[in-house]
């Protein structure tokens, strides 16, 4: 397993929600929790994965991911089991998603 | 029912399952992933957890009636037990006690216990098992609900047989010892873990429900499960067990022994039954084949 720790500046997402938890830790497949973060134009990522050696990769999908969307002030966790990246890109619009449709 | 409105049990994760079977929105989740602690233990063997640690626990309504829920997630370790995973279901169960719902559903999906824990797995086995029997011995009922891609087997499936009742689907299988273990130790010959047709006419909920060993067979849907743990529900009255239950249950299970020793196959067995065309029960719909039980001689 491999521990990744990332922080990307992004614009703020309008208003904090309750938690949102998005996938199931199987095989090819990841889950996301997405909780409020502290800083506003800061979003925080941590990821558990059992595929060593992809930190490169993880950076380049999680910076387009918080490039393109306001996901600043949100802290996202990820517990991953050999997803791909096109299957991460999929799960974080849709913990977003769900994040975003729990905001009142 | 139309295909297109069918909502796959089988195919849906224990979250899903729950927000289809509880009243919408009634869902409220104990212990979420937010406040949950992934296992120490797969840690340790540096492997993700899951927040949940693959079960989802919490209390919902089910026709309006308060229901305590556990459901497992096979997609994650084959809905293995792990120590957090079985100290949540146990957490419950306990709670059934105290509170004294209408019913508490246990959406079983799962291998059994978790190896990479051990005794910690084993030992959570054994605690569900007793908490299962505590909340019925208060007059709550336990309803095992089987349909997931990992069925009901090794410490599971004692669980699921010392519940009240057993709902399952065809999809769902229900055993103790799984068909690779059987195969591993008693030789190809005594079991082919690959045949699948095989491993569902012994372990495949049309079989269980031939046999008795479940109480209802549904469709493949998450809405035939809700209608079907609702009717077995209605008007249920809990009777723990007895000295006397136990005796009469073992005497039974020694008579189905007896009669079925011989048979290597489910269509045998169902030809002792008096099946009139066994090779045709796995072409049957679930209406089919209740139909086809409820003409069988008694």
């Amino acid at each position: 397993m491999e521990k990744l720790e990332f922080k990307f500046p992004s614009q703020a997402l309008l208003a904090a929600a309750p938690p949102a938890l998005c996938g199931v830790v199987g095989s090819g497949n990841l889950e996301i929790l997405v909780r409020s973060g502290v800083d506003r134009q800061i979003c925080e990522i941590s990821v558990n994965t059992s595929a060593r050696g992809f930190g490169e990769t993880w950076r380049a999908v999680l910076a387009t991911f918080a490039a393109s969307q306001a996901v600043g002030g949100t802290s996202i966790a990820i517990n991953d089991m050999g997803a791909t990246p096109a299957v991460v890109s999929l799960r974080l619009a849709q913990a977003l998603a769900d994040y975003r449709g729990g905001a009142q | 029912m139309s295909l297109s409105i069918r909502h796959s049990w089988f195919e849906a994760t224990a979250r899903q399952r729950l927000a289809g079977l509880l009243d919408p929105g009634s869902f409220c989740e104990f212990l979420p992933p937010a406040v949950a602690q992934p296992s120490p233990h797969l840690a340790q063997l540096e492997l993700p957890g899951a927040f949940d640690d693959g079960v989802v626990v919490g209390a919902g309504q089910l026709g309006g009636r308060l229901v305590l829920v556990a459901a497992q997630e096979g997609q994650f370790m084959g809905g293995a037990v792990g120590e957090i995973h079985g100290a949540k279901i146990v957490g419950l169960l306990r709670r059934a006690v105290a509170e004294k719902p209408a019913a508490l559903l246990f959406l079983i999906d799962s291998g059994g216990v978790r190896l990479h824990e051990a005794n910690a797995g084993l030992i959570a086995i054994s605690e569900i098992m007793r908490a299962v029997l505590a909340a019925r011995a208060a007059g709550v009922p336990v309803i095992a609900l089987v349909g997931g891609s990992c069925g009901a087997f090794g410490g599971m499936g004692i669980v699921a047989k010392l519940c009240s009742a057993v709902v399952m689907s065809e999809e769902g299988r229900l055993a103790l010892s799984g068909p690779e273990v059987i195969e591993t130790v008693a030789g190809v010959e005594e079991f082919d873990a690959k045949d699948r047709a095989l491993v569902w006419r012994v372990t495949g909920g049309k079989h269980r429900y031939l046999m008795d060993d479940c109480a209802a067979l549904v469709d493949d849907d998450i809405a035939a499960f809700r209608n079907g743990a609702s009717a077995l529900l209605a008007g249920w009255q809990e009777r723990p067990n007895t000295l006397a239950s136990l005796r009469a249950e073992q005497v039974r299970l020694q008579g189905r022994l007896a009669t079925y020793a011989g048979c290597r196959d489910g269509l045998e067995v169902w030809a002792a039954l008096g099946v009139a065309e066994p090779a045709r029960v796995p072409l049957l719909d679930c209406d089919e084949l209740i139909a086809l039980k409820e003409g069988l001689p008694t």
